[in-house]
């Protein structure tokens, strides 16, 4: 195997439970993410799936260290960021990257896309190197001088992307990018990130509920429930025999395009 | 059988422009079956719904066409018989359970609301109807859930919520838009079976708008691909799915995800497919002479 990006130990994390707060003292404590410890081993794509709250969001702002973990440690490239300071993480942020879920709220309205690109390096936007990050994601150097209102969902998703390679990171983050796009566009992304991977040996966790998303993408995948991993197994072993049955469940729910599969 | 709901060359456009949302829309739907409305976002899919509901947004008029529940046309009734045909025979199951229960309401309010101020229900039936329902959908204790308010629910229950209330008027025909997309997987498929299984007793016919081919498969009898606002096929599903009749829908499934089959390529809508569409639709705006 190859040597790891992340470690991951026994990861926790509390937070306050402001719903049960009483009228005076402290709210009690609830553990939404319950001593987690898993592996990203560099050039993999690593995928992260669950229900809607099983903390697979937490997860990934914990990797990205936006949030600080209340217990267990997170060692990234050999160093142990886990309680960093946010002046000790500043060198490390460009070698984590992120994409975001939601490309029209994670663009700068008023940035035209080359200078949205260059903003993380520090660069103008009539820097080389945004050229060649719109071009690997296939978009035309004439797209820099768009605005992102002027430019299709798939299209704003592909800007997001070369954002983030452009600083090329060690650590890509990728949270349910595919969900708000049209099949068509999905496919798109999904075959850009597919050569991406191959040609620029990027390293990327890959958030996402749709598990026919994660099939394609993801050489091993960790299946969540209620802030704990149920399960974590290479891609086809999880299709193949699913050891757990909320695995077995999320397969099973899976609508496959194909009227004669019986649900 | 005669359809329920009939929709002959619907064509509507944005006020004040020539340009067509919807384009000669025709599709029927029997009492008792499902039609799927398919297509990418802005194809015109919740538009149809809409216009059958009564609720298009200002912006948007209807040109001409006609849409026919059992036979009456909502387009040529007056304004209050066409709100008393749409109240009595029909109900729509909304996309986000969350945005369409009121958050400082009960439950067992929101339920009866429409049974009591619609169809001029008395209180205690409407009551009694709203409690087999909520039962119906496999909701526990509905009493204790009559007294609670949206927040304390999950969001499955929420849509179960308003899957009752949908059908607790026993409407002949549901517009179902997007039900399903909000929620987890897991929960998608008790939810989907749940509506299949209503649906099914009551004999309701049901509109399901939707992106989501798997859904498709799963659910509906026929469906209508629309792009750009126009019907490029109508078809039955396990046709669609075996021999689409049209380059678009062969596109559509091409570029659908499946995790039975991780290996072939995935393939975007190719260009050459939306020129043709494209093509086809500007043709059909050139033969189209709208009377009056």
């Amino acid at each position: 195997m190859a040597e790891a990006i992340f470690s991951i130990e026994d990861l926790r994390i509390e937070v306050p439970d402001m719903a049960r707060k009483p009228l005076f003292g402290p709210a009690p404590r609830r553990e939404i993410l319950k001593g987690l410890s898993f592996e990203i081993a560099r050039g993999s794509v690593l995928g992260i799936v669950g229900g809607s709250g099983s903390g697979k969001t937490t997860l990934g702002r914990a990797l990205l260290r936006l949030m600080e973990p209340t217990g267990g440690r997170i060692v990234f490239d050999g160093q142990d960021i886990t309680h960093l300071s946010d002046e000790r993480l500043r060198p490390l942020r460009r070698r984590i990257q992120m994409i975001f879920q939601d490309p029209m709220s994670s663009l700068n309205p008023r940035l035209t896309v080359g200078r949205i690109v260059a903003a993380p390096l520090g660069a103008r936007s009539s820097d080389p190197r945004i050229a060649e990050a719109l071009d690997q994601v296939g978009l035309s150097p004439a797209f820099a001088g768009r605005y992102p209102h002027e430019i299709s969902g798939g299209q704003r998703q592909r800007v997001g992307i070369a954002r983030a390679i452009a600083m090329r990171p060690d650590f890509i983050l990728a949270d349910e990018i595919v969900s708000g796009l049209d099949v068509s566009s999905q496919a798109q992304v999904l075959n850009l990130l597919e050569r991406l991977v191959a040609e620029l040996g990027l390293t990327l966790a890959f958030i996402s509920h749709d598990l026919s998303v994660i099939r394609r993408l993801c050489g091993r995948v960790i299946v969540m429930q209620a802030g704990a991993i149920v399960e974590d197994a290479p891609t086809a072993a999880l299709f193949d025999s699913p050891a757990h049955p909320y695995t077995r469940e999320l397969l099973d729910a899976i609508p496959t395009p194909d009227p004669s599969v019986r649900w | 059988m005669s359809a329920f709901l009939e929709i002959r060359d619907l064509s509507a456009r944005l006020r004040g422009t020539r340009e067509r949302v919807l384009r000669s829309v025709s599709l029927q739907v029997p009492p008792g079956t499902v039609r799927g409305l398919v297509g990418e976002s802005g194809a015109g899919k919740s538009m149809i719904g809409k216009a059958v509901l009564g609720v298009l947004p200002r912006a948007v008029e209807i040109v001409e066409g006609e849409i026919l529940l059992e036979g009456d046309d909502l387009l040529k009734a007056s304004p209050a018989t066409r709100r008393r045909l749409i109240g009595a025979k029909t109900a729509l199951v909304p996309q986000d359970p969350l945005t369409a229960l009121n958050p400082s309401r009960r439950i067992g309010r929101q339920v009866t609301d429409r049974l009591v101020d619609i169809l001029g229900w008395d209180k205690a039936r409407a009551t009694t109807r709203a409690l087999e329902m909520l039962a119906e959908v496999r909701i526990q204790e509905p009493e204790r859930v009559m007294r609670l308010y949206p927040h304390e629910l999950s969001g499955g229950m929420r849509q179960r919520v308003l899957i009752a209330a949908a059908f607790a008027a026993e409407p002949k025909l549901i517009v179902a838009d997007e039900p399903t997309t909000a929620l987890d997987v897991t929960v998608q498929k008790q939810t989907l079976r749940l509506i299949s299984e209503l649906q099914a007793r009551h004999g309701t016919a049901l509109l399901f708008v939707t992106h989501d081919l798997g859904v498709v498969a799963k659910i509906c009898d026929r469906l209508s691909v629309l792009y750009a606002g126009k019907v490029v096929e109508d078809t039955g599903v396990e046709k669609f799915f075996a021999t689409p009749g049209h380059p678009y829908s062969a596109a559509l499934l091409a570029a659908t995800p499946r995790h039975t089959d991780p290996t072939s390529s995935l393939r975007p809508v190719p260009a050459a497919v939306l020129d043709a569409v494209g093509d086809e639709i500007a043709a059909a705006d050139a033969a189209w002479r709208p009377h009056g």
